[in-house]
């Protein structure tokens, strides 16, 4: 049976991992190749590396990254952040990885999705979704709204009408993100990943909130979600991989133990 | 050498990367004379049956994949590179190569697990790839290792002869098949980590 993924999220600014303190064995931990080689012997089943970049005249930085890393480690791993055009896709993928991930510029143009998965496949086309809790009403009947620039503007779009949508657009994996949750380390947002990944038929990765290995078990388990992204708690050294797995393991969930 | 079959499917470039890594010598090439004279070839692939199809026709490396064949040249498929050498896909009713007999079908929508939930298509992943014989290009691989998927529709070999390996997923399909010199994978080996790397040396050694 498939197992449970658990994936390592790096933010990379200007060429350079944003977090991580506590690596060992003289592992430069501002280098993302070198992080990324770590997560991979310590048996992450795939990595992101999020562009968080300012200047668009620094993209090609991020490539650089890209194609170091796709010689270094031989799973998958996907790109995030600034990606706004077919172009930036085909860019990105040509470099080595084996999924781009759109976020803020698919809410403001869908078609991005469609196009994408008409030239790549839907296997590489990750939709990236920030999610708020709101009230429901008659423009929001989930109770969960669209936001977009990290989390700054608020869209009016439904977060479960918008998942559905990008399915039909030709989305191949939805990573689920809570602001409500993201940074608390108290926890994925159950409910909503629940709602979400009972309501598509692609796999959703849950993000924001993880801080203890309960947290990754109940959102796989309760939440429904096919795979669980990871930063703080593995960057900072509180956990390894290996024992987030041992944890699931124990607890019932499947995941990949030998490699 | 090892020749990779250009037929402008996606992702030829992280296999080759992979084998660059073993320091095993590659290219990724669609000239028939290369390909001819490679000591080893390795059929991947990425997307729909129907336009990795159009796309070997047009490029006559159909013609040159079955010679090669049938010439004992090893060959690895992967992916779409295994569902092609089938009789069939039922993805766009594609006819395909029609090496082994069999069909390329789609998971089922009402697929479940143990436990009657739901399971997502395509089943994207890591799967544990059970070897129902011994082959070559599994020595040293650990029994039950895992394996990274990405497919919606499944190998359906028609002769139990030519399955060497299967996977569960709702159902247990082929996950690797073999005949003579040709041996494929639904999987991706080179996206596997050890393991993957393991079988595509392992490939590299196999004289067929």
């Amino acid at each position: 049976m498939l197992s449970k993924r658990i994936i390592p999220c790096l933010d990379v600014r200007d060429g350079r991992t944003t977090k991580g303190i506590k690596f060992k064995n003289n592992v430069d931990i501002g280098d993302p190749v070198e992080m990324g080689r770590f997560y991979y012997e310590e048996g992450a089943d795939e990595i992101v590396f999020y562009d968080i970049t300012a200047s668009s005249d620094r993209r090609n930085i991020m490539l650089d990254v890209v194609a170091r890393v796709a010689e270094t480690i031989f799973i998958p791993f996907s790109v995030g952040g600034g990606i706004r055009t077919l172009e930036d896709m085909r860019r990105v993928l040509l470099a080595g990885a084996e999924k781009v991930s759109v976020n803020s510029a698919a809410v403001l143009n869908p078609d991005i999705i469609a196009q994408g998965a008409r030239a790549f496949g839907s296997q590489c086309i990750v939709l990236g979704m920030d999610v708020k809790k709101v009230s429901p009403g008659e423009k929001i009947p989930s109770g969960y709204e669209m936001v977009i620039n990290g989390g700054r503007t608020c869209t009016g779009m439904d977060a479960l009408w918008w998942a559905r949508e990008a399915e039909r657009l030709g989305a191949g994996e939805i990573c689920l993100n809570s602001i409500d949750a993201d940074g608390t380390r108290e926890g994925y947002e159950l409910e909503l990943t629940r709602l979400v990944s009972t309501h598509v038929h692609i796999p959703v990765i849950a993000s924001g909130g993880a801080g203890r290995p309960e947290h990754l078990r109940d959102v796989l388990v309760q939440g429904r979600a096919d795979a669980v992204l990871v930063a703080s708690m593995v960057h900072y050294g509180t956990y390894s991989i290996r024992q987030l797995k041992e944890f699931l393991a124990e607890n019932g969930v499947k995941v990949r133990r030998t490699w | 050498m090892i020749a990779i079959l250009d037929y402008r499917a996606g992702n030829l470039a992280s296999v080759e990367r992979a084998l660059k890594h073993l320091d095993i010598p590659c290219r990724i090439t669609d000239d028939h004379e290369i390909i001819r004279k490679a000591e080893r070839i390795v059929f991947p692939g990425v997307g729909a049956a129907g336009k990795a199809m159009s796309d070997l026709r047009e490029l006559g490396l159909d013609r040159v994949l079955r010679q090669r064949l049938e010439a004992g040249t090893p060959v690895l498929g992967i992916c779409v590179g295994l569902q092609v050498l089938l009789d069939r896909s039922e993805e766009n009713d594609t006819r395909c190569l029609g090496i082994l007999p069999g069909k390329a079908t789609r998971f089922p929508d009402d697929l479940s697990d143990e436990n009657g939930n739901p399971l997502k298509i395509p089943h994207m992943g890591w799967n544990a790839v059970h070897f129902t014989r011994p082959h070559p290009v599994f020595e040293s691989i650990p029994a039950q290792s895992e394996f990274y998927f990405v497919h919606s529709y499944y190998p359906d070999p028609a002769r139990e002869e030519h399955v060497v390996a299967t996977t569960d997923y709702g159902i247990r399909f082929a996950a690797g098949v073999c005949f003579k010199n040709l041996v494929a994978f639904q999987f991706h080996p080179e996206k596997s980590g050890p393991p993957g790397l393991r079988l595509l040396r392992n490939f590299a050694r196999w004289s067929g």
